[in-house]
């Protein structure tokens, strides 16, 4: 049996419910983005129904520690087709055992979804690190990323409570969306970049005249902390990985 | 005015760098008044440079003018060098404008001694003050206690602070007489006592008074530098647990010396820094802190030295073969904390897990347990039956017949001869 959803939060929840008014023994979780039909293999289409998905949430929140939620939520996060699956089957388990069965990590869904959480986890902290803001001409702290995992929901409060006296927009390039912070809340926003514009790395002319400056004293510092006789590139990668060199500005071409 | 800040900004953060302390974890500061940052509890690493070191701080001297000439520092006074100094202005100015782009966690400020203690420490202070009382700057804040400072200048900048660190320097006090004859280890551990007993005070006040004002929330911390001078790792773990001991210290660094001088004291220019030693220090730290063992267990007299070879960890296992095989389904948890091959995380995970079934083999590699190490150590549901008794040395022999030490090719004691 394959269970299809949309690829919604809703509509994973919407799933579970499903199954337990079907009970058809095995499923497996898909998302019409992934399926493709097979021969032998019945299926069946969630339709996503708020109100559903919404009694599973409840159900959750009552069986689960904030932790697991937590877990749980950033799994799904993750994007990764295997991690909807885990979570389907992952709810399946919680609600047919005693509560507690969260911490089994014998349990292979729930070592799996214990697995997702940290990697969406990880890249949420390494976009508190990596983000760069450059200040625009109109005051704005501007930083446009491309995560691995869609991390954005996960640090819009970090930034909100630092960054408290500044208006910033953190915008994710791949995912086409971003937060703004007008000094009072965060809101979701889209962009329509003018053609041919650099979204990482603006222009010059567009930026406040004090930027140049602090990203080359910063750039300056990154060079000055290193020590020549302790070089280790192993590590270096290691810590900051290639594919986030673009955000840094001390990693920027002179 | 640009050119003049960059310059002095290279002089001052390259003076900086050979404090190796770098944390911004366990401040609690929240951004209550709308102004700029907050403390994040586990700290943040925002780069990190070629050396693989963290950068979470901007790390700087307020100058590298010195009255003191010590031979392990860069800033001495006979060392012929670039000097400057910043004003209170600029390093608010870089403080401010490099949190706002995300490039730091905080601020880290230390000093060269010019004309006494309490002239430095007043300086630092004003930083502080600007920062936190006119800019309403809520970042993380690690400050240098200068020794020698008066202590109404210290208990006010503890108000402040985050963080505050005194460095002992050498690991004894007859190597640091050695390279330092101006200096003590007293006038270290006056001033930390001191700031010892302020958190002491202001954390009893806080249980009967609500208000209390913030006093070094992230605690104190010291540094030592090693291989500069001949002691053994007994004697560094021993001062290490001493002063962890008596002064709760949040973290111990040790630094592995660099060589900036060619004084014959000490090892010449261009010697490789102890980086595998440095390594081994830092993970007997560890064990100390977060795995349950005591100090002595590791180091002793028939063992003064760590092993180069092996991690500490597996090193006490291996002469301690009584203790294993450990039953992974039924032993305390602190027995399986002191597995070669698994960590905190596995080991918690493991606790809890069991209770729902034995565990197997394949459950215990999900889990994280670095299983190839680990099974020479214990038994679990489906572990192989085993005939005969491995001596540790036979162990630690396969061990290290399958790793691959990522330090083996630069330490390795065996000639190489074509």
């Amino acid at each position: 049996m394959t269970y299809i959803f949309d690829g919604s939060l809703q509509g994973l929840l919407t799933a579970v419910f499903e199954w337990f008014e079907r009970k058809p023994g095995k499923a497996v979780l898909k998302s019409t983005e992934i399926f493709q039909p097979e021969a032998f293999v019945e299926s069946f289409t969630v339709a996503t129904d708020a109100e559903k998905a919404d009694r599973v949430w409840a159900g959750l929140q009552k069986k689960l520690k904030k932790d697991s939620l937590r877990k749980f939520y950033c799994s799904y996060l993750s994007e990764i087709p295997e991690a909807y699956h885990h979570l389907f089957q992952f709810c399946i388990y919680i609600f047919q055992n005693q509560a507690g069965s969260e911490s089994n990590y014998g349990n292979e869904h729930v070592i799996a979804i214990s697995k997702y959480a940290k990697s969406v986890e990880r890249e949420k902290h390494r976009m508190e690190a990596f983000i760069r803001f450059q200040k625009t001409g109109d005051g704005i702290f501007y930083a446009g990323i491309d995560p691995d995992f869609n991390v954005l929901p996960l640090i819009s409060n970090h930034f909100k409570n630092r960054y408290a006296d500044q208006q910033w927009v953190i915008y994710d390039l791949k995912r086409k969306y971003g937060l703004h912070y007008n000094l009072n809340t965060v809101e979701e926003i889209t962009i329509s970049f003018s053609h041919g514009i650099n979204k990482q790395n603006p222009a010059p002319v567009l930026m406040d005249e004090s930027e140049a400056l602090y990203a080359t004293l910063w750039k300056d510092y990154f060079k000055s902390a290193n020590i020549v006789a302790r070089k280790n590139t192993k590590l270096h990668l290691q810590h900051v990985p290639k594919r986030y060199w673009k955000y840094l500005t001390e990693k920027a071409p002179v | 005015m640009s050119d003049r800040i960059r310059e002095k900004l290279n002089i001052l953060a390259d003076a900086a760098k050979y404090d190796v302390s770098c944390s911004s974890s366990g401040g609690t500061r929240k951004n209550t008044n709308k102004g700029l940052g907050d403390s994040h509890s586990s700290g943040i690493c925002h780069t990190y440079t070629e050396d693989g070191r963290c950068v979470s701080l901007l790390k700087i001297l307020l100058t590298n003018h010195c009255i003191y000439d010590c031979l392990f520092c860069v800033s001495r006074k006979s060392n012929d060098i670039k000097r400057a100094a910043f004003t209170v202005d600029e390093v608010v100015e870089l403080t401010m404008n490099f949190y706002r782009r995300n490039y730091i966690e905080g601020l880290f400020l230390s000093s060269g001694i010019f004309k006494n203690a309490d002239f430095t420490m007043e300086r630092l202070l004003l930083v502080v003050k600007k920062l936190r009382l006119e800019q309403n700057y809520n970042g993380y804040i690690h400050l240098k206690t200068i020794p020698g400072a008066s202590d109404e200048l210290i208990k006010e900048a503890g108000l402040y602070a985050d963080r505050m660190s005194i460095n002992l320097e050498m690991p004894t006090e007859a190597g640091l007489k050695l390279l330092a004859p101006e200096k003590s280890h007293k006038d270290v551990i006056k001033p930390l006592e001191f700031v010892q007993q302020q958190i002491t005070q202001f954390t009893a006040d806080k249980k009967l008074i609500k208000h209390v004002p913030k006093f070094v929330p992230a605690g104190q911390s010291t540094q030592m530098v090693i291989g500069a001078t001949p002691e053994s790792d007994k004697d560094i773990m021993y001062t290490a647990n001493a002063f962890y001991k008596n002064f709760a210290l949040k973290r111990v660094y040790y630094s592995g010396y660099v060589p900036i001088s060619n004084d014959t004291r000490m090892p010449i220019l261009g010697t490789q820094p102890p980086l595998l030693r440095e390594n081994r220090l830092y993970q007997t730290d560890w064990l100390m802190r977060f795995y349950g063992f005591k100090v002595q267990e590791i180091l002793n007299d028939a063992n003064p030295n760590l092993d180069v070879d092996i991690d500490p960890k597996l090193s006490w296992a291996i002469r301690n073969m009584q203790h294993f095989p450990v039953d992974i389904n039924t032993a305390d948890y602190k027995m399986i904390l002191r597995i070669p091959g698994i960590g905190v995380m596995s080991a918690q995970k493991i606790v809890q897990a069991r209770k729902f079934g034995k565990l197997r083999i394949d459950q215990l590699k999900k889990i994280g347990v670095a299983y190839n190490r680990a099974k020479h150590f214990i038994t679990c549901l489906d572990s192989p039956y085993q005939l005969k008794d491995y001596q540790g040395t036979q162990i630690k022999a396969f061990i290290l017949a399958e790793s691959q030490s990522k330090y083996l090719k630069t330490d390795s004691n065996q000639m190489i001869l074509f």
